[in-house]
Protein backbone atom coordinates (compact mmCIF):
# COMPACT_ATOMS: atom_id res chain seq x y z
CA UNK A 1 0.00 0.00 0.00
CA UNK A 2 1.38 3.38 -1.00
CA UNK A 3 2.35 5.62 1.88
CA UNK A 4 1.70 9.37 1.80
CA UNK A 5 4.86 10.13 3.77
CA UNK A 6 6.81 8.52 0.93
CA UNK A 7 5.30 11.05 -1.46
CA UNK A 8 5.23 14.12 0.78
CA UNK A 9 8.69 13.84 2.29
CA UNK A 10 9.99 16.61 4.50
CA UNK A 11 12.30 17.94 1.77
CA UNK A 12 9.44 18.14 -0.69
CA UNK A 13 7.14 19.88 1.78
CA UNK A 14 9.93 22.35 2.58
CA UNK A 15 10.61 23.15 -1.08
CA UNK A 16 6.90 23.61 -1.67
CA UNK A 17 6.56 26.04 1.22
CA UNK A 18 9.83 27.87 0.46
CA UNK A 19 10.70 27.31 -3.18
CA UNK A 20 14.27 28.19 -4.09
CA UNK A 21 15.07 30.32 -7.17
CA UNK A 22 11.46 31.41 -7.43
CA UNK A 23 12.13 34.44 -9.60
CA UNK A 24 12.37 35.75 -13.12
CA UNK A 25 15.76 35.93 -14.85
CA UNK A 26 15.74 39.18 -16.78
CA UNK A 27 18.82 38.36 -18.86
CA UNK A 28 17.56 34.88 -19.66
CA UNK A 29 18.96 33.31 -22.83
CA UNK A 30 15.96 31.01 -23.00
CA UNK A 31 12.67 30.45 -21.28
CA UNK A 32 9.71 28.15 -21.70
CA UNK A 33 6.17 27.80 -20.36
CA UNK A 34 4.85 24.50 -19.14
CA UNK A 35 1.22 23.71 -18.46
CA UNK A 36 -0.57 20.59 -17.26
CA UNK A 37 -4.22 21.01 -18.28
CA UNK A 38 -5.26 17.95 -16.26
CA UNK A 39 -4.62 19.62 -12.92
CA UNK A 40 -3.82 23.26 -13.64
CA UNK A 41 -0.09 23.24 -12.82
CA UNK A 42 1.74 26.06 -14.60
CA UNK A 43 5.46 26.79 -14.64
CA UNK A 44 7.74 29.19 -16.51
CA UNK A 45 11.37 28.18 -16.54
CA UNK A 46 14.14 30.74 -17.14
CA UNK A 47 17.66 29.80 -18.27
CA UNK A 48 20.85 31.79 -18.59
CA UNK A 49 23.41 29.69 -20.39
CA UNK A 50 27.16 30.29 -19.97
CA UNK A 51 28.36 28.60 -23.10
CA UNK A 52 27.45 24.98 -22.57
CA UNK A 53 26.86 25.38 -18.83
CA UNK A 54 23.67 26.43 -17.09
CA UNK A 55 24.76 29.70 -15.49
CA UNK A 56 21.46 30.45 -13.82
CA UNK A 57 18.09 28.72 -13.72
CA UNK A 58 14.92 29.91 -12.03
CA UNK A 59 11.17 29.50 -12.25
CA UNK A 60 7.82 31.13 -11.65
CA UNK A 61 4.37 29.61 -11.67
CA UNK A 62 1.70 28.03 -9.56
CA UNK A 63 0.94 24.43 -8.99
CA UNK A 64 0.66 21.55 -6.60
CA UNK A 65 3.22 20.70 -3.95
CA UNK A 66 4.91 18.09 -6.14
CA UNK A 67 5.34 20.33 -9.17
CA UNK A 68 6.55 23.27 -7.07
CA UNK A 69 9.07 21.19 -5.13
CA UNK A 70 10.24 19.53 -8.32
CA UNK A 71 10.90 22.90 -9.93
CA UNK A 72 12.69 24.20 -6.87
CA UNK A 73 14.96 21.18 -6.52
CA UNK A 74 15.62 21.17 -10.26
CA UNK A 75 16.99 24.71 -10.10
CA UNK A 76 19.25 23.83 -7.18
CA UNK A 77 20.50 20.67 -8.89
CA UNK A 78 21.14 22.05 -12.36
CA UNK A 79 23.00 25.27 -11.66
CA UNK A 80 26.47 24.80 -13.10
CA UNK A 81 25.64 21.59 -14.94
CA UNK A 82 26.23 21.21 -18.65
CA UNK A 83 23.47 20.77 -21.18
CA UNK A 84 24.38 17.09 -21.56
CA UNK A 85 24.41 16.52 -17.82
CA UNK A 86 20.97 18.14 -17.56
CA UNK A 87 19.55 15.90 -20.25
CA UNK A 88 21.01 12.82 -18.63
CA UNK A 89 19.51 13.80 -15.27
CA UNK A 90 16.13 14.23 -16.99
CA UNK A 91 16.26 10.61 -18.21
CA UNK A 92 17.19 9.34 -14.77
CA UNK A 93 14.59 11.52 -13.00
CA UNK A 94 11.91 10.30 -15.39
CA UNK A 95 12.85 6.68 -14.69
CA UNK A 96 12.88 7.38 -10.98
CA UNK A 97 9.36 8.77 -10.82
CA UNK A 98 7.90 6.17 -13.16
CA UNK A 99 9.44 3.38 -11.12
CA UNK A 100 11.76 2.19 -13.84
CA UNK A 101 14.88 2.46 -11.71
CA UNK A 102 17.24 5.40 -11.83
CA UNK A 103 20.65 3.95 -11.24
CA UNK A 104 22.71 4.87 -8.23
CA UNK A 105 20.53 7.09 -5.97
CA UNK A 106 23.63 8.63 -4.40
CA UNK A 107 24.45 10.42 -7.65
CA UNK A 108 20.92 11.84 -7.92
CA UNK A 109 21.38 14.06 -4.90
CA UNK A 110 18.21 15.71 -3.69
CA UNK A 111 16.28 14.43 -6.71
CA UNK A 112 16.13 11.05 -4.99
CA UNK A 113 13.39 12.33 -2.67
CA UNK A 114 10.95 11.98 -5.57
CA UNK A 115 11.25 8.18 -5.57
CA UNK A 116 7.90 8.06 -3.75
CA UNK A 117 6.10 9.51 -6.78
CA UNK A 118 6.33 6.13 -8.50
CA UNK A 119 3.72 4.84 -6.03
CA UNK A 120 1.29 7.58 -7.15
CA UNK A 121 1.04 7.32 -10.95
CA UNK A 122 -1.46 10.18 -11.16
CA UNK A 123 1.22 12.54 -9.84
CA UNK A 124 4.03 11.61 -12.25
CA UNK A 125 3.15 14.45 -14.62
CA UNK A 126 3.29 16.90 -11.71
CA UNK A 127 6.87 15.90 -11.01
CA UNK A 128 8.01 15.87 -14.62
CA UNK A 129 6.28 19.06 -15.83
CA UNK A 130 9.22 21.36 -15.02
CA UNK A 131 11.69 18.87 -16.54
CA UNK A 132 9.73 18.76 -19.80
CA UNK A 133 9.68 22.54 -19.68
CA UNK A 134 13.45 22.59 -19.17
CA UNK A 135 13.97 20.34 -22.15
CA UNK A 136 11.83 22.71 -24.19
CA UNK A 137 13.85 25.69 -23.10
CA UNK A 138 17.13 23.95 -23.91
CA UNK A 139 15.81 23.10 -27.36
CA UNK A 140 14.69 26.67 -27.97
CA UNK A 141 10.98 25.84 -27.89
CA UNK A 142 8.90 28.19 -25.79
CA UNK A 143 5.93 26.04 -24.83
CA UNK A 144 5.16 22.64 -23.45
CA UNK A 145 1.79 21.18 -22.66
CA UNK A 146 1.33 17.84 -21.00
CA UNK A 147 -0.94 15.46 -22.88
CA UNK A 148 -2.56 12.14 -22.11
CA UNK A 149 0.17 10.14 -23.79
CA UNK A 150 3.85 10.45 -23.02
CA UNK A 151 4.66 12.08 -26.32
CA UNK A 152 5.07 15.44 -24.56
CA UNK A 153 8.64 14.31 -24.10
CA UNK A 154 9.03 13.70 -27.81
CA UNK A 155 7.46 17.07 -28.60
CA UNK A 156 9.91 18.82 -26.32
CA UNK A 157 12.80 17.08 -28.05
CA UNK A 158 11.89 18.54 -31.43
CA UNK B 1 -14.93 -7.38 3.68
CA UNK B 2 -15.82 -4.31 5.71
CA UNK B 3 -18.96 -2.52 4.62
CA UNK B 4 -19.20 1.19 4.08
CA UNK B 5 -21.84 1.29 6.82
CA UNK B 6 -19.12 1.27 9.49
CA UNK B 7 -19.15 4.63 11.21
CA UNK B 8 -15.66 5.81 12.02
CA UNK B 9 -16.58 9.33 13.08
CA UNK B 10 -19.57 10.34 15.13
CA UNK B 11 -21.84 12.97 13.64
CA UNK B 12 -21.48 16.32 15.27
CA UNK B 13 -25.13 17.26 14.93
CA UNK B 14 -28.15 15.11 15.51
CA UNK B 15 -29.27 13.28 12.40
CA UNK B 16 -32.29 14.59 10.53
CA UNK B 17 -35.37 12.40 10.30
CA UNK B 18 -34.43 9.88 7.58
CA UNK B 19 -36.01 10.45 4.16
CA UNK B 20 -35.61 6.79 3.23
CA UNK B 21 -33.63 3.82 4.49
CA UNK B 22 -30.28 4.73 2.98
CA UNK B 23 -28.53 1.67 4.44
CA UNK B 24 -31.08 -0.55 2.72
CA UNK B 25 -30.51 1.31 -0.55
CA UNK B 26 -26.74 0.98 -0.25
CA UNK B 27 -27.20 -2.80 -0.27
CA UNK B 28 -28.33 -2.42 -3.88
CA UNK B 29 -24.93 -1.01 -4.87
CA UNK B 30 -22.21 -3.68 -4.68
CA UNK B 31 -19.42 -1.29 -5.67
CA UNK B 32 -19.87 0.78 -2.51
CA UNK B 33 -18.84 -2.09 -0.27
CA UNK B 34 -15.10 -2.16 -0.77
CA UNK B 35 -11.93 -0.91 0.84
CA UNK B 36 -9.69 1.67 -0.75
CA UNK B 37 -6.19 1.99 0.72
CA UNK B 38 -7.42 -0.02 3.68
CA UNK B 39 -10.44 2.18 4.41
CA UNK B 40 -14.10 1.84 3.43
CA UNK B 41 -14.77 3.61 0.14
CA UNK B 42 -16.54 6.94 0.25
CA UNK B 43 -17.67 7.73 -3.29
CA UNK B 44 -18.18 11.49 -3.69
CA UNK B 45 -17.55 11.78 -7.43
CA UNK B 46 -21.13 11.33 -8.64
CA UNK B 47 -20.99 14.35 -10.89
CA UNK B 48 -18.32 12.52 -12.89
CA UNK B 49 -20.30 9.31 -12.99
CA UNK B 50 -22.83 7.59 -10.77
CA UNK B 51 -22.87 4.08 -9.37
CA UNK B 52 -25.32 1.50 -10.69
CA UNK B 53 -27.73 -0.61 -8.67
CA UNK B 54 -27.53 -4.34 -9.20
CA UNK B 55 -30.80 -4.45 -11.10
CA UNK B 56 -29.39 -2.08 -13.74
CA UNK B 57 -26.29 -4.23 -14.11
CA UNK B 58 -28.55 -7.29 -14.31
CA UNK B 59 -30.82 -5.70 -16.92
CA UNK B 60 -27.91 -5.02 -19.24
CA UNK B 61 -26.42 -8.42 -18.55
CA UNK B 62 -29.78 -10.15 -19.10
CA UNK B 63 -29.98 -8.63 -22.54
CA UNK B 64 -26.78 -10.38 -23.51
CA UNK B 65 -27.74 -13.57 -21.67
CA UNK B 66 -31.22 -14.02 -23.09
CA UNK B 67 -32.42 -11.38 -25.56
CA UNK B 68 -29.39 -10.52 -27.61
CA UNK B 69 -30.44 -9.58 -31.12
CA UNK B 70 -30.40 -6.51 -33.30
CA UNK B 71 -33.41 -4.25 -33.10
CA UNK B 72 -35.99 -2.90 -35.54
CA UNK B 73 -35.19 -5.21 -38.39
CA UNK B 74 -35.67 -8.83 -37.43
CA UNK B 75 -38.80 -10.97 -37.56
CA UNK B 76 -37.54 -13.57 -35.13
CA UNK B 77 -38.43 -13.94 -31.46
CA UNK B 78 -35.22 -12.52 -29.97
CA UNK B 79 -35.28 -9.50 -32.26
CA UNK B 80 -38.87 -8.88 -31.20
CA UNK B 81 -37.96 -9.07 -27.49
CA UNK B 82 -34.89 -6.84 -27.91
CA UNK B 83 -36.88 -4.25 -29.84
CA UNK B 84 -39.66 -4.26 -27.27
CA UNK B 85 -37.20 -3.69 -24.39
CA UNK B 86 -35.34 -0.99 -26.29
CA UNK B 87 -38.51 0.91 -27.19
CA UNK B 88 -39.84 0.41 -23.69
CA UNK B 89 -36.78 2.31 -22.46
CA UNK B 90 -37.74 5.14 -24.81
CA UNK B 91 -41.22 5.23 -23.26
CA UNK B 92 -39.68 5.34 -19.79
CA UNK B 93 -37.55 8.33 -20.79
CA UNK B 94 -40.60 10.04 -22.26
CA UNK B 95 -42.46 9.63 -18.96
CA UNK B 96 -39.41 10.69 -16.93
CA UNK B 97 -39.22 13.96 -18.83
CA UNK B 98 -42.99 14.26 -19.34
CA UNK B 99 -42.45 14.68 -23.07
CA UNK B 100 -45.61 14.82 -25.14
CA UNK B 101 -44.61 11.99 -27.43
CA UNK B 102 -42.09 9.15 -27.42
CA UNK B 103 -40.92 10.20 -30.90
CA UNK B 104 -39.45 13.32 -29.29
CA UNK B 105 -36.90 11.13 -27.48
CA UNK B 106 -33.69 10.47 -29.43
CA UNK B 107 -31.13 8.04 -28.08
CA UNK B 108 -27.55 9.24 -28.54
CA UNK B 109 -24.20 8.39 -26.92
CA UNK B 110 -24.47 10.99 -24.19
CA UNK B 111 -25.09 14.67 -23.47
CA UNK B 112 -22.01 15.65 -25.46
CA UNK B 113 -23.29 13.93 -28.58
CA UNK B 114 -26.76 15.41 -28.05
CA UNK B 115 -25.39 18.95 -28.03
CA UNK B 116 -23.15 18.25 -31.01
CA UNK B 117 -26.14 16.87 -32.91
CA UNK B 118 -28.12 20.07 -32.38
CA UNK B 119 -25.12 22.32 -33.08
CA UNK B 120 -24.30 20.46 -36.26
CA UNK B 121 -27.91 20.63 -37.45
CA UNK B 122 -28.20 24.32 -36.68
CA UNK B 123 -24.89 25.00 -38.36
CA UNK B 124 -25.74 23.18 -41.53
CA UNK B 125 -29.32 24.33 -41.96
CA UNK B 126 -30.33 27.23 -39.76
CA UNK B 127 -27.44 29.60 -39.07
CA UNK B 128 -25.79 32.25 -41.25
CA UNK B 129 -22.59 34.22 -40.56
CA UNK B 130 -23.27 36.88 -37.97
CA UNK B 131 -26.07 34.90 -36.31
CA UNK B 132 -25.65 34.66 -32.55
CA UNK B 133 -25.71 31.81 -30.06
CA UNK B 134 -25.91 32.61 -26.33
CA UNK B 135 -24.28 30.35 -23.72
CA UNK B 136 -23.18 31.06 -20.14
CA UNK B 137 -19.94 31.37 -18.21
CA UNK B 138 -20.67 28.22 -16.22
CA UNK B 139 -20.98 25.80 -19.12
CA UNK B 140 -19.22 22.46 -19.40
CA UNK B 141 -16.87 22.23 -22.38
CA UNK B 142 -19.46 20.07 -24.15
CA UNK B 143 -21.73 23.12 -24.26
CA UNK B 144 -18.95 25.48 -25.31
CA UNK B 145 -16.81 23.75 -27.91
CA UNK B 146 -19.57 22.69 -30.36
CA UNK B 147 -20.60 26.35 -30.63
CA UNK B 148 -16.99 27.45 -31.02
CA UNK B 149 -16.74 25.06 -33.93
CA UNK B 150 -19.76 26.81 -35.46
CA UNK B 151 -18.05 30.12 -34.82
CA UNK B 152 -14.89 28.99 -36.58
CA UNK B 153 -16.63 27.24 -39.47
CA UNK B 154 -19.84 29.21 -39.96
CA UNK B 155 -19.02 32.70 -38.70
CA UNK B 156 -21.52 32.39 -35.85
CA UNK B 157 -21.05 34.87 -33.02
CA UNK B 158 -20.85 33.44 -29.52
CA UNK B 159 -22.21 35.47 -26.61
CA UNK B 160 -21.60 34.46 -22.99
CA UNK B 161 -23.84 35.39 -20.06
CA UNK B 162 -21.68 36.45 -17.08
CA UNK B 163 -22.16 35.13 -13.56
CA UNK B 164 -21.82 36.80 -10.17
CA UNK B 165 -19.41 35.78 -7.41
CA UNK B 166 -22.01 33.46 -5.90
CA UNK B 167 -22.12 31.56 -9.18
CA UNK B 168 -25.52 32.74 -10.40
CA UNK B 169 -26.45 34.06 -13.83
CA UNK B 170 -26.77 37.83 -13.91
CA UNK B 171 -30.30 38.18 -15.23
CA UNK B 172 -29.98 41.74 -16.55
CA UNK B 173 -26.93 40.74 -18.58
CA UNK B 174 -28.75 37.73 -20.00
CA UNK B 175 -31.64 39.90 -21.16
CA UNK B 176 -29.20 42.31 -22.81
CA UNK B 177 -27.69 39.46 -24.82
CA UNK B 178 -31.01 38.35 -26.34
CA UNK B 179 -31.18 40.32 -29.55
CA UNK B 180 -32.55 40.28 -33.09
CA UNK B 181 -29.74 38.01 -34.33
CA UNK B 182 -29.91 35.52 -31.49
CA UNK B 183 -30.80 32.12 -32.94
CA UNK B 184 -30.38 29.87 -29.90
CA UNK B 185 -29.79 29.97 -26.17
CA UNK B 186 -27.92 26.93 -24.82
CA UNK B 187 -27.44 26.66 -21.08
CA UNK B 188 -26.92 24.16 -18.32
CA UNK B 189 -29.70 23.29 -15.91
CA UNK B 190 -27.29 22.49 -13.06
CA UNK B 191 -23.59 23.47 -13.00
CA UNK B 192 -21.25 20.53 -12.45
CA UNK B 193 -18.77 22.78 -10.65
CA UNK B 194 -20.89 25.30 -8.77
CA UNK B 195 -24.01 23.23 -8.20
CA UNK B 196 -26.05 26.25 -9.28
CA UNK B 197 -29.58 25.42 -10.43
CA UNK B 198 -30.41 27.84 -13.24
CA UNK B 199 -33.90 29.30 -13.72
CA UNK B 200 -34.29 27.52 -17.05
CA UNK B 201 -38.09 27.94 -17.17
CA UNK B 202 -37.70 31.70 -16.80
CA UNK B 203 -34.87 31.79 -19.36
CA UNK B 204 -36.98 29.83 -21.84
CA UNK B 205 -39.94 32.18 -21.39
CA UNK B 206 -37.71 35.22 -21.98
CA UNK B 207 -36.15 33.65 -25.06
CA UNK B 208 -39.47 32.50 -26.50
CA UNK B 209 -40.87 36.01 -26.15
CA UNK B 210 -38.27 36.88 -28.82
CA UNK B 211 -38.79 33.67 -30.83
CA UNK B 212 -35.46 32.27 -29.71
CA UNK B 213 -35.27 28.50 -29.06
CA UNK B 214 -33.56 27.08 -25.99
CA UNK B 215 -31.41 23.99 -25.42
CA UNK B 216 -31.01 22.87 -21.82
CA UNK B 217 -28.05 20.69 -20.77
CA UNK B 218 -29.61 18.49 -18.10
CA UNK B 219 -26.67 16.15 -17.45
CA UNK B 220 -26.38 17.15 -13.78
CA UNK B 221 -30.08 17.82 -13.30
CA UNK B 222 -31.96 14.72 -14.47
CA UNK B 223 -30.43 12.48 -11.75
CA UNK B 224 -31.34 14.86 -8.96
CA UNK B 225 -34.58 16.69 -9.68
CA UNK B 226 -37.87 16.24 -11.49
CA UNK B 227 -37.68 17.52 -15.06
CA UNK B 228 -40.89 18.36 -16.91
CA UNK B 229 -39.98 19.47 -20.43
CA UNK B 230 -43.54 20.57 -21.18
CA UNK B 231 -43.57 22.75 -18.10
CA UNK B 232 -40.12 24.14 -18.91
CA UNK B 233 -41.23 24.48 -22.54
CA UNK B 234 -37.60 24.19 -23.66
CA UNK B 235 -36.99 23.17 -27.26
CA UNK B 236 -34.22 20.68 -26.50
CA UNK B 237 -33.21 18.88 -23.31
CA UNK B 238 -30.36 16.42 -22.96
CA UNK B 239 -28.89 14.13 -20.33
CA UNK B 240 -26.60 11.10 -19.97
CA UNK B 241 -27.49 7.63 -18.72
CA UNK B 242 -24.29 7.16 -16.78
CA UNK B 243 -25.06 10.06 -14.48
CA UNK B 244 -28.55 8.81 -13.64
CA UNK B 245 -27.37 5.44 -12.33
CA UNK B 246 -27.48 3.81 -15.74
CA UNK B 247 -24.70 2.42 -17.92
CA UNK B 248 -22.24 4.51 -19.92
CA UNK B 249 -22.60 4.76 -23.67
CA UNK B 250 -26.13 6.10 -24.02
CA UNK B 251 -27.83 9.44 -23.52
CA UNK B 252 -30.95 11.29 -24.48
CA UNK B 253 -31.79 14.26 -26.66
CA UNK B 254 -35.35 15.44 -26.18
CA UNK B 255 -36.51 17.78 -28.93
CA UNK B 256 -39.92 19.20 -29.70
CA UNK B 257 -41.22 17.27 -32.71
CA UNK B 258 -41.24 20.37 -34.91
CA UNK B 259 -37.57 21.01 -34.14
CA UNK B 260 -36.47 17.43 -34.73
CA UNK B 261 -38.28 17.52 -38.04
CA UNK B 262 -36.59 20.77 -39.00
CA UNK B 263 -33.06 19.55 -38.29
CA UNK B 264 -31.17 17.55 -40.93
CA UNK B 265 -29.91 14.05 -40.07
CA UNK B 266 -26.73 13.95 -37.99
CA UNK B 267 -25.22 10.67 -39.09
CA UNK B 268 -26.15 8.68 -42.15
CA UNK B 269 -26.48 4.92 -42.28
CA UNK B 270 -28.87 2.12 -41.55
CA UNK B 271 -32.10 2.58 -39.62
CA UNK B 272 -32.28 6.33 -40.22
CA UNK B 273 -33.58 5.75 -43.72
CA UNK B 274 -36.89 4.63 -45.18
CA UNK B 275 -35.51 3.59 -48.51
CA UNK B 276 -32.16 3.80 -50.26
CA UNK B 277 -31.25 3.94 -53.90
CA UNK B 278 -28.29 5.62 -55.52
CA UNK B 279 -30.63 8.13 -57.08
CA UNK B 280 -32.62 9.07 -54.01
CA UNK B 281 -32.70 8.17 -50.33
CA UNK B 282 -35.68 8.91 -48.10
CA UNK B 283 -34.97 9.59 -44.45
CA UNK B 284 -36.89 7.90 -41.70
CA UNK B 285 -39.36 9.61 -39.42
CA UNK B 286 -38.27 11.02 -36.07
CA UNK B 287 -36.70 9.93 -33.82
CA UNK B 288 -35.19 7.22 -36.01
CA UNK B 289 -33.88 9.84 -38.43
CA UNK B 290 -31.25 10.55 -35.78
CA UNK B 291 -30.49 6.97 -34.78
CA UNK B 292 -28.17 5.63 -37.45
CA UNK B 293 -26.55 2.24 -37.02
CA UNK B 294 -26.87 -0.28 -34.25
CA UNK B 295 -27.17 1.53 -30.94
CA UNK B 296 -25.89 0.50 -27.52
CA UNK B 297 -28.93 -1.73 -27.03
CA UNK B 298 -27.82 -3.29 -23.74
CA UNK B 299 -26.97 0.06 -22.17
CA UNK B 300 -30.28 1.58 -23.28
CA UNK B 301 -32.17 -1.28 -21.65
CA UNK B 302 -30.00 -0.62 -18.58
CA UNK B 303 -31.03 3.02 -18.67
CA UNK B 304 -34.65 1.93 -18.63
CA UNK B 305 -33.98 -0.13 -15.51
CA UNK B 306 -32.21 2.84 -13.92
CA UNK B 307 -35.24 5.05 -14.51
CA UNK B 308 -37.46 2.39 -12.91
CA UNK B 309 -35.13 2.33 -9.90
CA UNK B 310 -35.05 6.11 -9.53
CA UNK B 311 -38.85 6.27 -9.79
CA UNK B 312 -39.15 3.67 -7.02
CA UNK B 313 -36.86 5.61 -4.70
CA UNK B 314 -38.61 8.80 -5.78
CA UNK B 315 -36.99 11.94 -7.14
CA UNK B 316 -38.66 14.04 -4.48
CA UNK B 317 -37.20 11.92 -1.70
CA UNK B 318 -33.85 11.92 -3.49
CA UNK B 319 -33.94 15.70 -3.62
CA UNK B 320 -34.61 16.02 0.09
CA UNK B 321 -31.92 13.52 1.09
CA UNK B 322 -29.32 15.22 -1.12
CA UNK B 323 -30.31 18.67 0.08
CA UNK B 324 -29.68 17.57 3.65
CA UNK B 325 -26.25 16.26 2.65
CA UNK B 326 -25.49 19.53 0.87
CA UNK B 327 -26.39 21.62 3.90
CA UNK B 328 -24.50 19.32 6.28
CA UNK B 329 -21.39 19.27 4.11
CA UNK B 330 -21.49 23.02 3.49
CA UNK B 331 -21.81 23.70 7.20
CA UNK B 332 -18.95 21.43 8.26
CA UNK B 333 -16.55 22.21 5.44
CA UNK B 334 -17.08 25.95 5.97
CA UNK B 335 -15.84 25.54 9.52
CA UNK B 336 -12.38 24.53 8.31
CA UNK B 337 -10.15 27.65 8.46
CA UNK B 338 -8.79 28.64 5.07
CA UNK B 339 -11.43 26.68 3.15
CA UNK B 340 -13.45 28.61 0.58
CA UNK B 341 -16.50 27.15 -1.12
CA UNK B 342 -16.77 28.00 -4.81
CA UNK B 343 -20.42 28.20 -5.78
CA UNK B 344 -22.77 29.66 -3.21
CA UNK B 345 -25.92 30.17 -5.26
CA UNK B 346 -29.21 30.37 -3.42
CA UNK B 347 -30.48 27.38 -5.39
CA UNK B 348 -27.98 24.56 -5.49
CA UNK B 349 -27.77 20.87 -6.24
CA UNK B 350 -25.67 18.62 -4.03
CA UNK B 351 -22.24 19.64 -5.35
CA UNK B 352 -19.58 21.31 -3.20
CA UNK B 353 -16.50 22.72 -4.89
CA UNK B 354 -13.87 24.19 -2.64
CA UNK B 355 -10.30 25.41 -2.38
CA UNK B 356 -7.93 25.38 0.58
CA UNK B 357 -5.63 28.32 1.10
CA UNK B 358 -2.03 27.48 0.30
CA UNK B 359 -2.81 23.91 -0.74
CA UNK B 360 -3.33 22.90 -4.34
CA UNK B 361 -6.47 20.87 -5.08
CA UNK B 362 -4.39 18.12 -6.63
CA UNK B 363 -2.66 17.59 -3.31
CA UNK B 364 -6.02 17.60 -1.51
CA UNK B 365 -7.25 14.89 -3.88
CA UNK B 366 -4.23 12.65 -3.25
CA UNK B 367 -4.37 12.88 0.55
CA UNK B 368 -8.13 12.45 0.62
CA UNK B 369 -7.87 9.45 -1.71
CA UNK B 370 -5.47 7.80 0.73
CA UNK B 371 -8.26 8.10 3.29
CA UNK B 372 -10.57 6.15 0.98
CA UNK B 373 -12.54 9.22 -0.12
CA UNK B 374 -13.06 9.79 -3.84
CA UNK B 375 -13.43 13.40 -4.90
CA UNK B 376 -12.47 15.10 -8.12
CA UNK B 377 -9.89 17.84 -8.56
CA UNK B 378 -9.11 20.01 -11.53
CA UNK B 379 -11.20 22.31 -13.68
CA UNK B 380 -13.95 19.72 -14.26
CA UNK B 381 -14.17 20.42 -17.99
CA UNK B 382 -15.10 24.02 -17.24
CA UNK B 383 -11.86 25.91 -17.64
CA UNK B 384 -13.41 29.37 -18.23
CA UNK B 385 -15.31 28.94 -14.99
CA UNK B 386 -12.41 28.05 -12.69
CA UNK B 387 -10.43 30.88 -14.25
CA UNK B 388 -13.26 33.32 -13.56
CA UNK B 389 -13.01 32.45 -9.87
CA UNK B 390 -9.27 33.03 -9.94
CA UNK B 391 -8.30 29.49 -9.01
CA UNK B 392 -6.19 27.00 -11.01
CA UNK B 393 -8.50 24.19 -9.99
CA UNK B 394 -10.99 23.16 -7.33
CA UNK B 395 -11.67 20.08 -5.28
CA UNK B 396 -15.22 18.86 -5.77
CA UNK B 397 -17.44 16.55 -3.73
CA UNK B 398 -20.71 15.59 -5.42
CA UNK B 399 -23.37 13.55 -3.67
CA UNK B 400 -26.03 11.02 -4.60
CA UNK B 401 -28.87 9.38 -2.72
CA UNK B 402 -26.68 6.53 -1.49
CA UNK B 403 -24.29 8.86 0.35
CA UNK B 404 -24.59 9.51 4.09
CA UNK B 405 -23.75 12.14 6.67
CA UNK B 406 -21.22 9.74 8.13
CA UNK B 407 -19.41 9.78 4.81
CA UNK B 408 -19.37 13.58 4.85
CA UNK B 409 -17.69 13.35 8.27
CA UNK B 410 -15.00 11.17 6.66
CA UNK B 411 -14.43 13.82 3.99
CA UNK B 412 -14.15 16.60 6.55
CA UNK B 413 -11.64 14.57 8.57
CA UNK B 414 -9.64 13.85 5.43
CA UNK B 415 -9.53 17.54 4.49
CA UNK B 416 -8.35 18.39 8.01
CA UNK B 417 -5.64 15.75 7.65
CA UNK B 418 -4.59 17.40 4.38
CA UNK B 419 -4.26 20.73 6.16
CA UNK B 420 -2.15 19.15 8.90
CA UNK B 421 0.18 17.53 6.40
CA UNK B 422 0.56 20.28 3.81
CA UNK B 423 -0.67 23.48 5.43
Amino acid sequence: MADLSGLYQEVILDHNKRPRNFRVINEATAHADGYNPLCGDRVTLYLRMDGDKIGDVAFKGSGCAISTASASILTETLKGKTRTQAEELFERFHNLVTGEGAGDPATLGKLAVFSGVSEFPTRVKCATLVWHTLKSALAGDSEVEMSDDDSAEDQAAR
Amino acid sequence: MATATTREVTSRTSPAAPVFDVERIRQDFPVLHQQVHGKPLVYFDNAATSQKPLEVIDAERDFYLRDCANIHRGVHELAERATRKYESARDKVQRLLNAREAREIVFVRGTTEAINLVASGFGRRLLRPGDEVVITFMEHHSNIVPWQILRDENGVVLKVVPINDAGELIWEELEKLLGPRTRLVSLTHVSNVLGTINPVKRVTAAAHALNIPVLVDGAQAAPHLKVDVQDLDCDFYCFSSHKIFGPTGVGVLYGKASWLEALPPYQGGGDMIRSVSFEKTLYNVIPYKFEAGTPNIGATIGLGAAIDYVNRVGLEAIGRHEHDLLEYATEHLSQIPGLRIIGTAREKAAVVSFVLEGIHPHDIGTVVDQEGVAIRTGHHCAEPLTERFGVPATARASFAFYNTRGEVDRLVAAVEKTKALLG
